[in-house]
């Protein structure tokens, strides 16, 4: 049978078999709620609760520092509106090359009396220093800046931003969704630099859907986005999802084992991948930024990314045209804009994204179908002119 | 042989059907796309399963697949349902009318609306645990935009009558919520008929996966929320997040073996509940604690006097069995729901919820029925209040001694 060769783990990975065997249990025999009294309930909530310390160990933080939630995205929800629930308004800063699920609640928060400053990036997806002190300036009560980009895997100097946005009274807040897996993610080391929050989720990292969580420094008040029942320290109610839980547990202890060996393993292949790009002539982006291993972002000058893309998908190899939420959306990427590309090109962007399960194989076959797709588009393209 | 201890707390959760779980892994595994990508095979057959799951999720309660938007679960259906509606209607007024008997979900999230300007009204139930429907009207203002009561109680499992409170609520303009996490699969929904505008919807109280639910938000006539996640717009905006697909899967399967399972299943359920409900009747002072007409097959909620509460549940630890809901066991207050009843709080902490399902069996209700009878005849042997009982002394005339 026919399989295409996934290269966008950027968008979700396939949960680990490792992963999968520790979630079975939890999917039959062990059912319990993990709020009930009896037997079952408190098998579910000793898995829950060696589920928080494996994801804490992870990241160095401690398991009472953990917050699960329902998705990346309910964590940077709940992080933004939440803690700014908790302040008088004043100003929040966010990069403007964050995910869309902190840049929307941010933009809610204008309905409070908050005033949003996007900060910008350089022609790398770089925090640009300059603006990003100016900001600062005006005393931010809350900033959000992501680890590492989605879309371009652009590095973000996070510590050295959080000392300068805590110095100024600022909480600080930096979505790790992207990072974890790929690079030291280190809670206690961020947390003593200024940061005060961390956003990471399961399913990027061979875990399931459905389970992510927020590491919070306790100093840090945060009004809950979901009541009842007062489940999470009262942060987040709502029965516990054990078996995603438990996934995610063994995924970010995984994850955290495998890390380095992973690293040097993807940025292998990335070299790979980016050495047959600029023999083809793509241009890449955020190349002079340190960035992500797994992850490529390029175009090709007067290639349309969307149907780059879709000839790619016939050919057998799935890659993403933008992040995978907004790959609905017309519009060039917003980070790619903040970059300062020009919309035109922007338009032809499209990303690799791998995962260590990816071959040397399967990278030369993505390239040699690259390069025909990419002649035979420009010729229906001369063609068509 | 029989397992212990006995699973009795079908409403608390209920194990994961088995063709539910088959139908899941395989969403885990191969086929992990993230249904949001549109660019790849591996995205459009993980949509393709989400929507297909819509489609079951929808038939069960007979709505347009496109009023239903998935959620993390029940709790945030409700937090969506209220939150979203009270502040997309707040200009026409502030007012809301809920139960005292609701779920933590709803009155929580009533508490929090109470703290950003709105009024709730929280109606009492009569003693059988229904909700009278003239206090019902004569709760409603002209300012009243909302009101939420749920179908099936979690504590006592009466059935509240929702056909009725749609209609007066319809009749008035005024958005109705209802909370129907315990109802699925144990009685018949028609949202082609109900008047109901927003309804919240578990899998896994219905045999499939925590970690998934939904909201209904009715089309016709066209019913706005606020949303309250912000990202990506998934769900037609209405709530932001990537879908868990496998959950998405198992939730459709879930709620397809209710429709296609519901009307056998329920009788058999009911036979047991009402063995049950037989074996433990001839113990003296033991009271039923909610309606027993209106109410699901699977539910049976008894207080035994003259027994000390904490003593009760460690007594019967080989019964997997709640005092009230899951969500709340973990504190010793007497059960809000069975206080909602006019329960005084010595009978209140006496109660044993029992909640059957899909794979209790006869011998574990009778295994149940027996410890039953032991144990409480035990425990009462120990207590002086029983004593003082059998030797024909009228308690509430003992004039107690202040310590």
């Amino acid at each position: 049978m026919f399989t295409p060769v996934y290269l966008d783990h950027n968008a979700t990975t396939p949960v680990d078999p490792v992963v999968l065997d520790a979630m079975l249990p939890y999917l039959s025999s062990q059912h319990g709620n993990a709020s009930s009294r009896h037997e079952y309930g408190r098998a579910a909530r000793r898995a829950v609760d060696e589920a928080r310390s494996k994801v804490a160990a992870a990241l160095g933080a401690h398991a009472s520092e953990v917050v699960f939630t329902s998705g990346g995205s309910e964590a940077n929800n709940l992080l933004i509106k939440g803690v700014a629930a908790c302040l008088k308004p004043g100003l929040l800063a966010v990069s403007a090359i964050e995910h869309p699920c902190v840049i929307r609640p941010a933009e809610q928060l204008r309905k409070r009396g908050w005033t949003l400053q996007k900060l910008a990036v350089d022609a790398n997806g770089r925090i640009d220093g300059a603006n990003f002190q100016a900001v600062m300036a005006e005393q931010p009560r809350i900033v959000s800046v992501m680890l590492a980009n989605n879309e371009t895997g652009v590095i973000q100097d996070v510590e050295s931003l959080a000392a300068q946005a805590s110095a100024a009274g600022a909480w600080f807040h930096t979505d790790a969704v992207q990072a974890v897996g790929k690079m030291a993610v280190d809670f206690r080391r961020l947390n003593a630099a200024g940061v005060h929050a961390l956003s990471l989720s399961a399913h990027k990292i061979g875990g399931p859907k459905g389970a992510a969580a927020l590491v919070v420094d306790k100093r840090l008040d945060i009004e809950p986005l979901i009541a009842g029942g007062g489940h999470e320290r009262g942060l987040r109610s709502g029965t516990e999802n054990v078996a995603a839980i438990v996934g995610f547990g063994v995924a970010c202890e995984l994850a955290a084992a495998r890390r380095l060996a992973n690293g040097e393993r993807l940025l292998a292949l990335r070299r790979r991948v980016e050495r047959g790009l600029r023999a083809l002539g793509a241009t890449l982006f955020g190349q002079a930024a340190e960035r992500l291993p797994n992850t490529v972002c390029f175009a090709f000058p007067e290639l349309d990314g969307e149907t780059l893309v879709g000839q790619l998908d016939r050919d057998g190899y799935a890659v993403a045209s933008g992040a995978a939420c907004s790959s609905a959306n017309p519009e060039p990427s917003h980070v790619l804009q903040a970059m300062g590309v020009a919309p035109e090109l922007a338009r032809g962007a499209v990303r690799v994204s791998l995962g260590f399960v990816n071959t040397d194989a399967e990278i030369d076959g993505f390239l040699v179908t690259l390069q025909a797709t990419v002649l035979r588009l420009h010729q229906l393209t001369a063609m068509a002119v | 042989m029989l397992k212990l201890p006995i699973y009795l707390d079908y409403s608390a959760t209920t194990p994961i059907d088995p063709r539910v779980a088959d139908k899941m892994i395989p969403y885990l595994v191969e086929k992990f796309g993230n249904p949001a990508s549109r660019s790849h095979a591996f995205g459009w057959e993980a949509e393709a399963a989400v929507e297909e799951a819509r489609v079951e999720v929808a038939k069960l309660v007979n709505a347009d697949p496109k009023e239903i938007v998935w959620t993390s679960g029940a709790t945030e259906s409700n937090n969506l349902a209220l939150k979203g509606a009270a502040q997309f209607y707040a200009g026409k007024g502030k007012h809301l009318v809920t139960v005292k008997t609701e779920h933590k979900a709803v009155l929580d999230t009533c508490r929090e609306l109470e703290r950003l300007g709105f009024e709730v009204s929280y109606l009492d139930v009569k003693d059988n645990g229904l909700l009278d429907l003239e206090v019902f009207k004569a709760a409603l203002r002209p300012d009243t935009i909302l009101v939420s009561v749920m179908l099936v109680n979690n504590e006592i499992g009466v059935i509240q009558p929702i056909a009725e409170i749609g209609e007066i609520c319809r009749a008035k303009g005024i958005v109705l919520h209802v909370d129907a996490a315990q109802a699925t699969g144990k009685v018949v929904i028609d949202l082609a008929t109900l008047k109901v505008d927003l309804m919240s919807f578990s899998a896994h109280k219905t045999y499939g996966p925590k970690g998934i639910g939904a909201l209904y938000v009715r089309r016709k006539p066209r019913i706005r929320l606020t949303a309250q996640m912000h990202g990506g717009g998934h769900e037609r905006g209405f709530r932001s997040g990537t879908l868990a697909t496998h959950q998405i899967v198992g939730m459709g399967e879930a709620f397809r073996l209710a429709r296609l399972e519901m009307g056998a299943e329920n009788e058999r359920i009911r036979m047991l509940r009402d063995r049950l409900f037989k074996g433990l009747s001839d113990i003296e002072e033991v009271y039923v604690n909610g309606d027993m007409e209106q109410r699901v097959p699977h539910n049976l909620n008894v207080s035994f006097a003259y027994v000390e509460g904490e003593s009760l549940l460690m007594a019967v630890k080989d019964l997997a069995v709640s005092s009230g809901s899951a969500c709340t066991s973990a504190s010793l207050e007497p059960s809000y729901v069975l206080r909602a009843l006019g329960r005084e709080d010595e009978l209140a902490h006496s109660s044993i919820r029992f909640t059957l399902g899909r794979f209790t069996t006869e011998e574990e209700v009778d295994y149940a029925i027996r410890l039953l009878h032991d144990k409480i005849g035990r425990l009462r042997e120990l207590s002086p209040l029983w004593e003082m009982v059998q030797e024909g002394i009228d308690l509430s005339t003992v004039q107690w001694a202040a310590h």
